[in-house]
C-alpha cells in the first residue's frame, strides 16, 4: 500500500504538491479578501500563450523563460483591461473576459508551433509527477518568496484590501501594494501551472482561502490555514489519484473542492445545515 | 509605513496650549478640472466644524485632501506648528459608510487593531501598550460586547462607532468624517451627536462634511460653507444665514460630481 513513497517520481510530486499547495493555499487568503477570483482566472488562461511565446522566441522551455512569459502576458491582458474600461463604455469585467479568453485562444492555437512542448493537455491540466528537482528548488523559492513579502508586509495588505482610502490615509503607499499583490498572484499561479495547469490552477488559487474563510474569522488562520489545507489536501489527491488511478491535477482540484463544499455545508458558525446562518 | 513625526504626546485635553490646524489657499483639481479651490480656514482642538454645500461643492474632495488622498495642487495645511506634507498619523479619515466594503471578513477588534497599525509599522510586536488603546477604543464608544462581532453584523450606528473606536486606537486627533449622519436612524444619529459633543470635548478636532442644513447648528460649533471655493467659514450660527445659504446653494458647479 505505501509502495509510492519509495518511486523517486512520486517522492518529488508529493513535495511539490506539499509546496505549491501550501504557497498557491496560503495565497488565496488574500484572493478571497480581494474578491478577485475572476481576474485569477482570467491571468491563469493568459499565462498559456505568455509561456508559448516565450518557448517561440528562445526555442526552449525553462522556468525563466516561462515566468517571463507569464509575466508579459499577464501585465498586457491585465492593463490592457484597465485601459480598455477607462477609455470606452465597456467595464473591466467584460474587458478582461474578452482579453484573456483572446489571448487563450492566441496560446492554444500557437501550440503546434512549440514541436515537443506542443502538449495540449499538459499545459492545461498540468502532470506533477513529471516535477524535476530544479522544480522543486523553484517552486521552493517562490513560496519563500511569496511567504515573505506576505509576512512582511501583512499590516499594509491587509489594510489596502480592507479599505484603500484609510490605508492611504494612514500612510500606506496602496499603489505599490496593489502591485506587489499582482506580482505575487503571477508568481504563485506560475508554480500551480506545473502541478494543475491552467485550467484548474484556479481551485488551487482559491478553494483553500474560501473555505478557511467558511470556518474561521480570524485573518491568520485564514492565511495559515489555508496554506495547510491546500498542501494536505495536495498530498492527499496524490494519494488517492495514485490508488485510483486518476490524474493527479483534476485529483487536487476534486479534493479541495469537497473541502470547501464540507465546508458550506458544515461549518459551525456559517454551514447551511447549521441554522445559525448570518443573515 | 514611514511617519512624519509629531513628538509622542497625551490627548490635547491634557496640554495647555491649544494645537491649531491652518488650513490655506488650498486648491484640488481632478485632471484640469478644478475641484476646489481658495480654501482658507483656522481652527483648533475642541471644536466641532461642518462642511457645508451642494452636491459637488468638494466637501468631501477638501476632506481627502486634508487626509492625504487627492494631492494639493496648491496651498498648505499646517497642525500644530507643522507642516502635513502628505499624510499625519494624527489625522483619522473615516470614508462614506457606502463607500466601505461590509462583507469584509474582519471582526470589530480586528478593525480597531488596524488603528494601531500606523504606530507599528511593518515589524513591530503588538504590545500590551497596543492592547490598551484598543481596549480603551472599544470602551470608550461603548462597543466591548461587540468586539468579536463581523462588521457586517453591526448596525449602521454600531458600524459608525467601529470606524471611530479605529480613528481613537489610532490617537488620531483630528478626525475627518465624511458625511457621518448619512443613512442612521433617530436614535443613532443622537447618541452619534452625544459622541461627537463627548469627543471634542476631550480636545480632538473633528470636521465632517454635512448635508442637513436644519441639524447643523446643534451638531457643530464651527462651519465651513462652500461651493466650489469658499463662502464663509466661522462660528456656525452667524455662517448659516438663509441669505448666505442660498447664495452659496444657487450658484450651481459647473460640470462636477461629488
Amino acid at each position: 500500500m505505501f509502495t509510492p513513497f519509495h518511486d523517486p517520481f512520486f517522492q518529488r510530486a508529493l513535495l511539490a504538491g506539499l509546496l505549491i499547495g501550501f504557497t498557491n493555499g496560503f495565497f488565496s487568503g488574500f484572493v478571497v479578501l480581494r474578491r478577485t477570483a475572476l481576474s485569477v482566472s482570467a491571468l491563469s488562461h493568459t499565462m498559456l500563450p505568455g509561456i508559448a511565446l516565450g518557448i517561440l522566441i528562445t526555442g526552449t522551455l525553462t522556468q525563466a523563460n516561462a515566468f517571463i512569459g507569464a509575466l508579459t502576458a499577464a501585465l498586457f491582458v491585465g492593463l490592457g483591461s484597465v485601459v480598455v474600461s477607462r477609455t470606452s463604455r465597456i467595464d473591466q469585467g467584460t474587458a478582461l473576459a474578452i482579453l484573456y479568453t483572446t489571448a487563450f485562444a492566441l496560446g492554444v492555437a500557437a501550440l503546434k508551433y512549440l514541436g515537443n512542448y506542443g502538449d495540449l493537455q499538459h499545459w492545461l491540466f498540468g502532470d506533477i509527477r513529471l516535477v524535476s528537482s530544479n522544480d522543486l528548488w523553484l517552486a521552493f523559492a517562490i513560496g519563500s518568496v511569496i511567504l515573505l513579502g506576505s509576512c512582511i508586509f501583512f499590516r499594509p495588505l491587509l489594510l489596502t484590501l480592507f479599505e484603500s482610502s484609510i490605508a492611504s490615509a494612514q500612510g500606506v503607499p496602496v499603489r505599490a501594494m496593489n502591485y506587489l499583490l499582482f506580482l505575487m498572484l503571477i508568481l504563485a499561479l506560475v508554480t500551480s501551472l506545473q502541478a494543475v495547469g491552467c485550467v484548474l490552477s484556479v481551485g488551487l488559487l482559491v478553494a483553500p482561502g474560501a473555505t478557511m474563510s467558511l470556518l474561521t474569522n480570524r485573518t491568520t488562520v485564514l492565511f495559515w490555514g489555508g496554506g495547510i489545507l491546500g498542501a494536505a489536501g495536495s498530498v492527499v489527491a496524490l494519494l488517492c489519484a495514485y490508488w485510483i488511478d486518476i490524474p493527479a491535477g483534476p485529483a487536487i482540484v476534486i479534493v479541495l473542492g469537497t473541502a470547501f463544499l464540507l465546508a458550506f455545508l458544515l461549518s459551525p458558525k456559517y454551514g447551511l445545515l447549521n441554522g445559525t446562518r448570518r443573515s | 509605513m514611514e511617519t512624519e513625526t509629531h513628538s509622542e504626546h497625551d490627548c490635547c485635553a491634557h496640554h495647555d496650549n491649544h494645537h491649531e490646524l491652518v488650513i490655506s489657499n488650498v486648491e484640488v483639481s481632478y485632471g484640469s478640472v478644478a475641484a476646489l479651490r481658495d480654501i482658507s480656514m483656522a481652527t483648533s482642538c475642541g471644536n466641532r466644524v461642518a462642511l457645508i454645500g451642494p452636491n459637488g461643492a468638494g466637501k468631501s474632495t477638501l476632506l481627502k485632501a486634508i487626509a492625504g488622498l487627492v494631492p494639493r495642487r496648491r496651498g498648505n495645511i499646517q497642525w500644530r506648528g507643522t507642516a502635513v506634507k502628505k499624510w499625519s498619523r494624527e489625522f483619522a479619515y473615516l470614508p462614506q459608510r457606502e463607500e466601505v466594503d461590509w462583507d469584509f471578513p474582519i471582526t470589530v477588534s480586528g478593525l480597531v487593531e488596524m488603528g494601531r497599525y500606523p504606530h507599528l509599522g511593518l515589524w513591530k510586536r503588538y504590545t500590551a501598550k497596543d492592547h490598551e488603546a484598543v481596549e480603551n477604543a472599544l470602551h470608550t464608544l461603548g462597543i466591548t460586547d461587540l468586539r468579536d462581532r463581523q462588521i457586517c453584523e453591526l448596525s449602521g450606528g454600531q458600524q459608525q462607532r467601529a470606524f471611530l473606536a479605529r480613528a481613537l486606537a489610532q490617537e488620531a486627533h483630528v478626525l475627518l468624517l465624511d458625511e457621518p449622519f448619512t443613512g442612521l436612524d433617530r436614535n443613532a444619529s443622537e447618541s452619534l451627536a452625544c459622541l461627537l459633543a463627548e469627543l471634542s470635548g476631550e480636545g480632538r478636532l473633528i470636521l465632517a462634511s454635512h448635508h442637513d442644513l436644519d441639524s447643523a447648528p446643534q451638531l457643530f460649533n464651527e462651519c465651513l460653507l462652500l461651493n466650489l471655493s469658499q463662502h464663509d467659514f466661522g462660528p456656525t450660527s452667524r455662517v448659516l444665514t438663509s441669505s448666505a445659504i442660498e447664495k452659496a446653494f444657487q450658484q450651481s458647479p459647473p460640470g462636477l460630481n461629488d
